[in-house]
């Protein structure tokens, strides 16, 4: 898994069936600091996170699939956690 | 998933059985801003993407998924059309 | 497979229900000698690991195949606490 930080959500009216009532969001990986670290990515939400959160991100299709609910989602990347506070020592 | 706008379409006569009647279009990878980034790819199409639309797309293996039960050899479709892009 | 050093932990209380319960630790992938190659991995922890130790990580679909694992949206996985690592010269 690694962090990321919600920057924005994405609107699409149409999508593949197994996306219906997922929300999608915009993350920008993040290091353990919180700076952004690479291209932002869209994911599936499944624990109702928020604008400026700091989430867990799986980066895999079984997860992504496991995390909507679903057997086999094309999908490849969910949130599955919003991160409370780090302990880090770099 | 990655964002994208469909630039072009790809046709083949000659292709995998399983292709006959899908849609293979030609997508430029965008950043959230919507600036081009890296190189166009093709992916299959699941959702009645059309020309010049934001699209959002999953590569690898489960890019087959979309086309369950059937067997496509694909590693890139566009699962959603994208109507907005909220930033914070 | 890699060989990292634990770094930190993670704590996340709104999670996807099929990971309560279980430890989130941050790892900092090392080379043989132990220095940091950089980057990071969330993983989860199956083996009990503490802070600073060396251990194993598991990426992909593979974590899952951790104890207890399966079925579980999770793409890392420490599955073993290294004693030690020896280079034949």
């Amino acid at each position: 898994m690694f962090l990321g930080r919600v920057i924005g959500n994405l609107v699409a009216t149409q999508k593949e069936p197994k996306y219906e009532g997922k929300a999608l969001l915009l993350v920008q990986p993040v290091s353990p600091e919180g700076n952004g670290d690479g291209e932002a990515i869209v994911a599936v939400d499944s624990v109702g996170s928020g604008a400026g959160e700091t989430v867990l991100v799986v980066i895999e299709g079984r997860s992504s699939s496991i995390a909507m609910g679903q057997k086999l989602a094309p999908a490849n990347a969910a949130i599955v956690g919003i991160v409370d506070h780090i302990d880090w020592e770099s | 998933m990655d964002l994208a706008r469909v630039i072009g379409r790809v046709v083949c006569t000659q292709k995998d059985e399983s292709l006959n009647g899908r849609k293979l279009l030609l997508v430029q990878p965008l950043t959230i801003e919507g600036l081009d980034t890296g190189t166009p790819l093709v992916a299959i199409d699941a959702v009645g993407a059309g020309a010049g639309e934001r699209i959002f797309y999953v590569t690898g293996r489960e890019a087959s998924f979309a086309f369950i039960p059937d067997h496509v050899p694909t590693d890139a479709t566009i699962v959603g059309i994208v109507d907005q892009v909220n930033l914070l | 497979m890699f060989l990292a050093r634990v770094a930190g932990t993670v704590v996340a209380t709104r999670k996807d229900p099929k990971l309560e319960g279980y430890k989130l630790l941050l790892v900092a992938p090392v080379d043989l000698d132990g220095n940091d190659k950089g980057g990071y991995v969330v993983a989860i922890d199956t083996v009990n690991a503490g802070y600073r130790e060396t251990v194993i990580v598991v990426r992909g679909s593979s974590a899952r195949m951790a104890e207890g694992m399966n079925e579980r949206p999770v793409d890392a996985s420490i599955i073993g606490i290294v004693d030690t690592a020896d280079v034949d010269d």
